[in-house]
């Protein structure tokens, strides 16, 4: 939640002094020299494979259930225990990657889909439409983060595809008000005002000579709110609007440990520590990103 | 002072309209509208066009945002559709559970994150720095609700310290109180502690490097001076603004924290309220909550204005 609430515009002349190689790759040479970064990285391309491969190294099926084996501790046969119904919670935890990392993915592309675009037209255009939507914008800011993502996935209906939209709509301001600020800042550059001199159109200059010098600060924000994403879902799945039973997801599985922690404790920890590991690697890759893309930040 | 009040005062009243626009709006993503639901089971076609025209469902879009508002600007946020009962009355009823919590929980976020951001900028680089950004990362990245459960399993069931649920009020059992209240508001400061801890390193070392702390040093003051009396509280202003800020994630947290320790307060009201399909409550909070933040926006800017005496200029 923090992570989407923390809008730093960051400038981004400090790209425009390339020589010789790109500012992409230099970027990548920077963050391959963090440390931290690479370890967020190494274990959100783990998490992806586990999510990718679900049904190759899953060991049970996610959803059968066990009679026999009802909140068995963990053992040779189920590893990380199984729940109240004897699911097994490693094969449960495995296929519940792909719920987190869907949401985390699909609502940060809603958020930019919706925000990048209304974000440019406010910088770019001003005036009242720059008026118009920056105060939607601060409406919209008005309700926590968390708070309007229940509200929307209340009134859509609970599923997960709804709660993928209400957090990406919820989302949607921090873009906004990002890309705006950098398209402020942008707009007054020479090469702008140069476009502009030989005739460009506003959309060519809007898409082609504003928007690739937007993206860093863009880029950033996406990853970092990814992980408040990835925690927005396991919260409303967690209150019962997320991904519905039996689908496996971290935060409904956290929802039913509740219930039995004095009993079976191997339900409650596997699914949380997923999260937590998701979401700090996505932290550090995006902290990461950020020294990276600007290296006088810090 | 005057006319800078009037200026943000005439900035909010669009900001509150929208909140109203998007509020009311809710309500027209639903499938089926209120009356349906009132009606209950039977779904007796008289019912609910009784109940249509009595809630002006009828009536189109703009009228219907007009009836709304009308009541809203009387205090009157609508009636819960499933107990009778006005939803003001409830989030009052609810709220004082919530402020207990979130104060607690602000109150233990200042107290870890204000002296860990103080540390950590005054020893930059060193392994104190290292490991308070540790500390905020891992509180920044844990969910609350699954820090709730690990604590009810250590301090609840393992310790047996802690009762893991059960809510009393202060005025009836003040420690009972304040037994059940303690986890749920570590949980719930945890994060804000991480937040604050982040503000207050960067405000101290953008601080540290002014000239007037060169200045305090140079006069031969010892470091403990320097760093209480003149660097931390010239960085304490942006903090606490921004920590006035973090009043939503605050109460984001405090949905699910509650939820975890079964705390009857302000969030156990939307989610039971979104469970009961109790619309009327879910718009009511929601528009609540948002009023509160953009009135505590207004007045974390004029403290700002106030203390900073160069905005006044």
């Amino acid at each position: 939640m923090s992570a989407v609430n923390s809008v730093r515009p960051e400038p981004v002349e400090g790209l425009l002094e390339s020589r010789g190689t790109t500012p992409g790759r230099r970027a990548w040479r920077r963050l391959l020299r963090r440390r931290s970064a690479m370890l967020g990285l190494v274990i959100v391309i783990f998490f992806v494979l586990m999510a990718i491969f679900a049904p190759m190294v899953a060991p049970h099926d996610p959803v059968a259930t066990s009679w026999s084996a009802v909140r068995s501790a963990p053992s040779a046969e189920y590893l990380f225990g199984t729940d109240e119904i004897g699911r097994d919670v490693l094969s449960r935890v495995i296929w519940g990657s792909r719920a987190s990392l869907l949401a985390g993915l699909v609502s940060v592309c809603i958020s930019m889909a919706l925000g990048v675009p209304i974000g440019l037209v406010a910088g770019y255009v001003g005036g009242w439409a720059d008026g118009l939507i920056s105060r939607f914008t601060d409406a919209m800011l008005a309700v926590p983060f968390l708070i309007l993502a229940i509200a929307l996935a209340a009134f859509l209906g609970p599923s997960l595809t709804n709660a993928m939209i209400a957090i990406g709509v919820s989302a949607t301001p921090v873009f906004i008000r990002l890309t705006r600020a950098q398209v402020l800042a942008v707009k007054v550059e020479d090469f702008v005002e140069a476009a502009r001199a030989v005739g460009n159109p506003h959309w060519r200059i809007a898409l082609r000579h504003i928007l690739p010098n937007v993206l860093p600060p863009l880029i950033v924000q996406a990853t970092l709110a990814i992980a408040a994403a990835v925690i927005a879902e396991a919260s409303l799945s967690f209150l019962g609007l997320g991904q519905q039973p039996p689908a496996p997801s971290w935060g409904s599985m956290l929802n039913t440990a509740k219930n039995f922690v004095d009993q079976a404790p191997w339900m409650a920890i596997w699914p949380g520590l997923s999260i937590f590991l998701l979401v700090l690697s996505f932290n550090l890759l995006g902290d990461g990103l950020r020294d990276a893309l600007d290296p006088r930040h810090r | 002072m005057t006319q800078y009040l009037a200026k943000r005062l005439a900035a909010i009243l669009p900001t509150i309209f929208f909140v109203t626009v998007i509020i009311f709006t809710l309500q027209q993503l639903l499938p089926g509208d209120a009356a349906t639901i009132m009606a209950g089971e039977n779904q007796d076609p008289n019912v609910i066009a009784y109940l249509r025209q009595k809630l002006h469902l009828d009536e189109p879009i703009p009228v219907r945002y007009g009836y709304w508002i009308w009541g809203v600007l009387h205090g009157d946020l609508g009636e819960s559709l499933r107990i009778q009962e006005p939803v003001l009355g409830l989030i009052l009823q609810k709220l004082p559970v919530t402020l207990e919590l979130a104060a607690m929980a602000m109150l233990i976020a200042l107290v870890i994150g204000i002296p860990a951001g103080i540390v950590s900028a005054t020893a930059k680089d060193s392994v104190w720095d290292y490991a308070a950004n540790v500390v905020a990362l891992w509180g920044l990245s844990t969910p609350n609700f699954w820090l709730g459960i690990l604590m009810i399993l250590l301090f609840s069931v393992q310790l047996g310290w802690l009762p893991a649920s059960g809510y009393v009020s202060p005025f009836e059992d003040l420690q009972g109180n304040l037994a059940a209240m303690i986890m749920p508001a570590f949980v719930l400061g945890n994060a804000i502690a991480a937040l604050l801890m982040r503000h207050t390193r960067s405000a101290m070392l953008q601080v540290l490097n002014a000239d007037y702390v060169r200045t305090a040093r140079a006069k031969g003051l010892d470091e403990r001076t320097v760093v209480l009396k003149h660097a931390l509280r010239n960085a304490l202003t942006p903090i606490i603004t921004l920590g006035a800020l973090e009043f939503g994630t605050l109460l984001s947290g405090a949905v699910l924290t509650e939820q975890v320790f079964s705390i009857p307060g302000f969030g156990k009201l939307i989610v039971d309220a979104v469970f009961n399909r109790d619309y009327a409550v879910v718009q009511g909070v929601v528009l609540f909550t948002s009023t509160v933040y953009i009135v505590l926006n207004l007045l974390a800017d004029l403290a700002y204005f106030l203390v900073n005496p160069r905005m006044r200029g």
